[in-house]
């Protein structure tokens, strides 16, 4: 029984895009761009975050508040945390999962089999997520 | 002058009742809602012969505002040469092409969108009244399921935004409970009239799922249980929307 729980353990967290809490490897094996990053955040329609997520975005009127606000978030979770969050946080949550392509139904044939964003293009968030300490 | 949509379930609100002052205003004076023009054009289409048969609307169905009074809000309603249920944007092509020989009306087109606006004005005031039966039944299961169902490259379900998180604002808008209390309706954003299966279109695009294209039948099974999920409260139509 308790062999069994180790196994299903190291399935989780060895599996690419699986539901740990942590992913520390960068999905490009180098470190974003924060200020992409940042620009990727407050896009509606490529980041999609102020749609649900407030943030320190004074420029931008109108923000979601379905979801906590990012103020101070690189603070609250390392960059391995957030990273998981981003790619697939494996939770019941309305959060996208925005590395996956696989178990989605009636995707619009415009995004089928592209993941919401780009392994670069997580990786920035990551990094403007990070700078976020207060 | 319409008065304020009161539900008989203080739980269920419409979406009237996260609009703006001046947005309400807009619905609740005739003079000032842009969705009466579409009843106007409706009204003119309802007295004007029309196809091979050459005959009105009213030809048969003598004065609307008596003989399509309450009829908006039964729809969709099971058909049964059509075996299922159709809406009634379904219903009024099925007199055009059998009872007046006409083409069909396209959908989203000005002359459905003015008839139907038309027919709901008959039953603005009238609680939504969907009748459920044996037959029905299964379309509303297969609504339901729809309306359950996580969908699209984000991965959502009607019901997260709808169900879980009403009240909530996605973007700055008020996410509503998604009754479809008013249809068609003037939407600001729109510029114009549309049908509740264009806002549905709407919704499956902002998550990025494939939509239905009007008048399939997981639109109309749509439809149907949304409109079952509001049985009880009040029509609006012609309502305004931001
Ligand atoms: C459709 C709504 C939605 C969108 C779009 C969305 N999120 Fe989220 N996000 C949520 C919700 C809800 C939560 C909280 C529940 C959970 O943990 O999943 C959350 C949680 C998070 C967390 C954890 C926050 C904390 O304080 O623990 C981070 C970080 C995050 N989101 C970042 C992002 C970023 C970056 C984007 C855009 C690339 C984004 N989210 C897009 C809904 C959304
Ligand atoms: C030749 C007579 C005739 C004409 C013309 C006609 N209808 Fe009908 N309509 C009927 C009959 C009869 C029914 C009852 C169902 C059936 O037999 O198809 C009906 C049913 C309906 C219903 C459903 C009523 C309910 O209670 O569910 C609607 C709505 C309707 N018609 C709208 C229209 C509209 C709009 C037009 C003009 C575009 C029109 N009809 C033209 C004869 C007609
Ligand atoms: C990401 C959140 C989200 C999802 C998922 C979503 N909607 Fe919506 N929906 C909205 C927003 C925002 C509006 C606009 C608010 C309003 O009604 O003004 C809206 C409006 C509506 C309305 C109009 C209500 C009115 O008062 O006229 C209906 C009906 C509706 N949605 C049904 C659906 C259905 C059915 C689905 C699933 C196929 C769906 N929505 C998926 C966010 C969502």
């Amino acid at each position: 029984m308790q062999l069994l729980m180790v196994f299903a353990l190291v399935c989780t967290v060895g599996s690419a895009y699986g539901a740990g809490d942590t992913m520390p490897a960068s999905l490009t094996g180098t470190r974003g761009d924060p200020a992409h990053g940042r620009a990727i955040v407050v896009n509606r329609q490529l980041g999609l975050c102020i749609l649900c997520h407030g943030g320190p975005f004074p420029e931008e009127r109108f923000q979601g508040d379905l979801a906590p606000d990012l103020k101070g978030v690189g603070a609250r979770l390392s960059e391995g945390q957030l990273r998981q969050r981003i790619v697939d946080s494996g939770k019941i949550s309305i959060m996208p999962a925005y590395f996956r392509t696989e178990g989605l139904i009636r995707v619009a044939p415009a995004f089928q089999g592209k993941t919401i964003l780009s392994a670069q293009q997580i990786e920035d968030v990551v990094a403007y997520l990070a700078t976020l300490r207060d | 002058m319409l008065a304020l949509p009161a539900s008989a379930d203080e739980a269920r609100r419409s979406g009237y009742d996260f609009m703006s002052r001046a947005t309400r205003a807009m619905q609740d004076e005739d003079a000032a809602n842009t969705g009466m023009l579409w009843v106007k054009d409706g009204e003119a289409l309802w007295n004007g012969k029309a196809g091979g048969a050459n005959r009105a609307c009213a030809d048969c169905h003598g004065d609307a505002v008596a003989s399509m009074k309450g009829v908006a809000t039964r729809y969709p309603a099971f058909d049964a040469r059509m075996r299922r249920p159709v809406s009634l944007e379904q219903r009024i092509n099925l007199c055009r092409t059998e009872k007046q020989k006409a083409t069909p009306l396209a959908h989203e087109g000005p002359d459905l969108l003015a008839l139907s606006a038309y027919i709901g004005m008959q039953s603005r005031g009238m609680p939504i009244a969907i009748v459920m039966d044996e037959n029905t039944k299964p379309f509303l299961e297969a609504g339901r399921e729809t309306f359950n169902r996580r969908q699209g490259q984000l991965n959502l379900s009607c019901a997260q935004c709808h169900e879980d998180n009403w009240g909530r604002k996605l973007a700055g808008n008020p996410i509503t409970q998604a009754h479809p209390t008013g249809y068609p309706l003037y939407r600001l954003e729109w510029q114009g009239v549309g049908s509740l299966q264009r806002r549905l279109r709407n919704c499956l695009v902002g998550t990025r799922t494939q939509a239905y294209a009007y008048g399939a039948p997981e639109f109309v099974d749509l439809e149907l249980f949304l409109m079952w999920r509001a049985n009880g409260m009040t029509l609006e139509t012609p309502a305004v929307r931001p």
